[in-house]
């Protein structure tokens, strides 16, 4: 298992209705690195991403996650067999997801929303939850705040609370689709600190984002989306070191100014 | 007006809230398995549930409690006129409360759903640690409008010769000749009554929030 990537994507397609979002994607995801997946908005960044956490079913195409196949297998004609739910929860568990808005539980403090899934799902005791949910919220360093509700919280301590969610959990693979997008720009920076963390501690993860700094500085792999297709895939300095390519320049000049772009 | 008038409609007054109280529960629970049919997956189930609810919603109460009171010594039930009663406010509240908790679950944010998702829950366990929680919170002042309105229809079930509170003062206007001081005084009472209610919604919408969405 150790040989096989953290997540491998196999000419993925995506259709809603008969808009084709996810033209055939292939992607592998290398244990223990940060992998970012960057382009225009509607390319399908977030569409992938929530067909490899199986929030959306892709219409064609395989994944594995761990090297296991993840909803569905291929069978001896090459047609596309669903797994049962059990099989499909038990790869699922190796994920864990962070989402643009948060999506914190109102009505439950910090502590509850880390505590929650642990007792709910695990089984564990409260008491034994909660000193477990504790200890992930020092670890994003928001212990002070842990009987808040969400509503009390600033957006960047509701998004370490949700990154702290997801890790109680003990996932071996961690998405991120836009996790700053719905930030102040002065928040944005302690997320991006903790996801710096994250990323030193060894965790595999998948990252979409719009911050270019923060994918050129700690991607080990930029994965570039466009219409649907992966157009350039590569290390940071490949991506974007000069020459670049065409797209690349054409998206860094909408979605960056002018002069951060040359600083690259 | 004498005290003792006065203390009649005082004593109707029990049974008018009473009768609410109870068809505002068993309303609720009637409610909550209408809500269930009409978002299940089960076509039959759905429709029944659609059914039940255009049917309540869409007749008169006043209809519905002569239709019930007639109806039920027809099926061999002599009920007293109380029972009857509460059968037609229970039937009529809970189409509206039915759709009032669907618009809840309508508006519980799917992000919150989908995060419970990752997270490992089952349908079973998103519903009642998610979505049942923070749909109730989004209905509480729906209901409790809800209820406020049952409080005063239930005025309505003199009909079906239950002596409530407004059916007293029209007993007791007509053996006294003085309907404005009476009527005055019925009114005086539903809204000391409604405003109770009112203040007990707001309470518990209070010690439900945890803040907006
Ligand atoms: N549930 C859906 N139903 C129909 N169309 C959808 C759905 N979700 C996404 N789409 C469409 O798929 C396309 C890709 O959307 P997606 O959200 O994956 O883009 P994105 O790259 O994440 O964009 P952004 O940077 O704006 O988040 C868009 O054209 C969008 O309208
Ligand atoms: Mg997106």
């Amino acid at each position: 298992m150790t040989e096989k990537p953290a997540i491998k994507v196999e000419k993925l397609v995506k259709r809603f209705g008969a808009n084709t979002v996810l033209s055939g994607i292939d992607l592998v995801v290398p244990r223990g690195q940060v992998t970012c997946l960057i382009g225009p908005s509607g390319s399908g960044k977030s569409t992938l991403l929530r067909c490899i956490a199986f929030l959306e079913e892709a219409n064609e195409g395989l994944i594995e996650i761990n090297g296991e196949p993840l909803g569905f297998t291929s069978g001896e004609y090459g047609e596309r067999n669903r797994l049962p739910a059990a099989q499909i929860q038990k790869v699922r568990s190796h994920i864990g997801m962070v989402f643009q808005q948060f999506n914190l539980w109102p009505h439950m403090t910090a502590l509850g929303n880390v505590a929650e899934a642990l007792v709910t799902v695990r089984g564990m005791p409260r008491k034994a939850a909660e000193e477990r949910a504790m200890a992930q919220l020092s670890n994003v360093g928001l212990s002070a705040r842990a009987g808040h509700y969400p509503s009390e919280l600033s957006g960047g301590q509701q998004q370490r609370v949700a990154i702290a969610r997801a890790l109680a959990l003990d996932p071996d693979i961690m998405l991120f689709d836009e996790p700053t997008s719905s930030l102040d720009p002065e928040l944005t920076g302690e997320v991006l600190n903790v996801m710096r963390e994250l990323a030193q501690s060894g965790m595999t993860m998948l990252v979409v984002t719009h911050e270019i700094g923060f994918a050129a500085s700690v991607g080990s792999k930029i994965v570039f989306l466009d219409h649907g297709e992966k157009i350039v895939e590569g290390r940071p300095d490949e991506v974007f070191g000069k020459p670049r390519h065409e797209r690349i320049d054409q998206f860094l000049d909408t979605y960056l100014d002018r002069g951060a772009a040359t600083l690259l | 007006m004498s005290w003792k008038l006065f203390w009649l409609l005082v004593e109707a007054s029990r049974l008018t809230i009473i009768l609410s109280a109870v068809s505002i529960s068993l309303g609720f629970v009637l409610a909550s398995l209408v809500c269930a049919a009409v978002m299940s997956g089960n076509r039959a189930a759905r429709a029944a549930g659609r059914l039940f609810v255009s049917f309540f919603r869409g007749t008169p109460l006043l209809v519905q409690l002569l239709l019930i009171y007639y109806l039920l010594p027809q099926i061999g039930l002599n009920v007293p006129s109380e029972v009857a009663a509460i059968v037609g406010m229970s039937l009529c509240t809970a189409a509206y409360q039915a759709e009032i908790l669907r618009g809840g679950f309508v508006s519980v944010p799917r992000g919150l759903i989908e995060a419970a998702n990752m997270c490992g829950f089952s349908p079973a366990a998103t519903f009642r640690r998610i979505r049942l929680p923070i749909a109730v919170q989004l209905t509480i002042p729906a209901l409790t409008s809800e209820a406020i309105m049952m409080l005063k229809s239930s005025s309505l079930v003199s009909v079906v010769g239950v002596i409530e509170l407004t059916r007293m003062a029209q007993d007791l206007a007509a053996s006294t000749y003085r309907p404005l001081e009476l009527y005055a005084a019925a009114g005086f009472v539903y809204l000391v009554i409604n405003i109770v209610v009112a203040g007990l919604g707001l309470g518990l919408e209070k010690r439900m929030s945890w803040g907006r969405l």
